[in-house]
């Protein structure tokens, strides 16, 4: 016989969410049906996946493109929409320079267009809607958060939610008309009129957590690995659990 | 084969010793975990093997840094597609411990697990040889909080997330056991040479 193996987790885990593995293995054809300008870096390509089995909000896929001589690309992307919008799925953008996959889609693709995905991959990100959230997110973080956030939107959830984004401008606010009262918006290079310009702070997350939901937050963090350092550092030095923080980084 | 219209996609080079599927991220360097980077100090840090041995023992830091040093350069592959050339890591090769604690023969496989909880399995097989490290030095300077310092496990040969950040032991087992992303959808075993990135490839 082994010995019991428990070592004590200090992060979140997923647990609570099941995460079908036939799915992740599948490719499936994505046909482009419309590309919606957002800032001027980023767009969102909206596709029609007639067999999608549906994901979780803050899950992402698997994108594949492929040359004639074979040569493949594939990323991984982040799910902006929501699980309600049945057989879709749309996927929000930067303009990446010099990017191989970003540069396709931001200066070739069109509707019509078909590219290959699978997914959705990885639950532990996820927020099914069942626990207070607080999201946070800087850039193109944004994206898997505002599937949560349309997602609440859809089902009109009364669970607490929370989105606090920091964009460089109000011009590079993705989803800007989009976010509500919910919202805390942080601008890091100019702002509007009267509004401060900075990073996002102590002040920003301290109110949050001062008056905490009933049960306490579920915390989302995603941004660059820089962003997402110092939110998570923010969240902690405001009394946020370790084990109660996701973190999505890109590089 | 899907071609999508208009993709061409980088000018290629024979035998770029990327694995399928894979692009060369260069100087970059991306950081991948789901956890609060933890504040670990090397005097906090400890390293374990246990399981189905025949002394488990623990080392500290300086009982770690005693054992042979052990240096690994060459290229390293994350699931997500980026892959890095000819990077330099120094430690301690995994055979070092596992001569001390007398693996049993009944050993197949590993859960390895760090200071914060995290926990990715093995095969065996995998850990010896020469082909796993615990590394505490990247680069000729001490291993960066954020990509798992002061140690992580080093197995360059198998997708990145097996290389375990903030390590904090192995214990050996006669059995496969998922671990963090295993039970998350990813492979078992995560061989970039055989695309291994899902369960099910």
């Amino acid at each position: 016989m082994t010995e019991t193996f428990a070592p004590v987790t200090r992060f979140a885990v997923p647990g609570r969410i099941e995460v079908s593995n036939r799915a992740a293995a599948e490719w499936q054809t994505a046909t482009l049906t419309e590309v919606r300008r957002e800032t001027p870096h980023a767009s969102t390509f909206r596709f029609a996946v007639p067999a999608w089995q549906g994901h979780l909000p803050g899950q992402h896929l698997m994108l594949r493109l492929t040359a004639e001589d074979g040569y493949t690309a594939q990323r991984h992307y982040s799910i902006a929409s929501p699980p309600e919008d049945s057989g879709h799925i749309e996927l929000t953008l930067d303009h990446v320079e010099g990017g191989e996959v970003s540069g396709w889609f931001h200066k070739v693709a069109r509707a019509g267009d078909a590219v290959e995905v699978r997914g959705p991959l990885s639950g532990f990100f996820a927020w099914p809607g069942d626990r207070p959230a607080l999201l946070i997110g800087a850039g193109s973080g944004v994206v898997p958060l505002m599937s949560m956030v349309r997602h609440h939107r859809a089902r009109g959830l009364s669970v607490p939610l929370r989105l606090l984004v920091s964009a460089r401008s109000p011009d590079e606010l993705i989803y800007a008309r989009e976010l509500g009262a919910e919202t805390t918006r942080v601008f890091t290079r100019s702002a509007p009129q009267g509004v401060p310009v900075g990073r996002m702070a102590a002040a920003h997350v301290a109110p949050l957590l001062a008056a905490p939901p009933e049960g306490g937050w579920e915390a989302y963090v995603c941004g660059s690995n820089a962003f997402a350092e110092h939110a998570s550092r923010l969240l902690v030095e405001a009394g946020q659990p370790v084990d109660r923080i996701r973190i999505e980084r890109f590089g | 084969m899907n071609v999508t219209r208009g993709f061409t996609g980088r000018p290629r080079v024979l035998d770029t010793g990327l694995p399928p599927g894979q692009y060369d991220a260069g100087d970059d360097w991306p950081v991948l975990s789901a956890e609060v980077t933890p504040e670990l100090s090397p005097a906090d840090w400890t390293f374990r093997v246990d399981g189905l041995v025949d002394q488990p023992r623990t080392w500290d830091w300086d009982e770690a840094h005693a054992l042979p040093a052990s240096a690994y350069e060459g290229d390293i592959h994350c699931v997500t597609s980026w892959s890095k050339f000819g990077v330099r890591f120094a430690g301690v090769s995994l055979d070092a411990f596992l001569n001390v604690v007398r693996p049993h023969g009944s050993a197949t496989h590993a859960v390895a697990y760090s200071h914060t909880g995290y926990t990715t399995n093995l095969p065996l097989a995998d850990l010896t040889g020469g082909r796993a490290w615990i590394a505490w030095e990247y680069d000729g300077k001490p291993l960066p909080a954020e990509h798992g310092g002061p140690a992580r496990l080093l197995v360059p040969h198998l997708y990145f997330w097996k290389s375990a950040k903030w390590v904090a032991g192995l214990t050996l087992l006669d059995h496969d056991e998922p671990g963090f992303w295993e039970q998350n959808g990813y492979h078992a075993r995560g061989n970039p040479w055989e695309e291994q990135r899902y369960s099910g490839d």
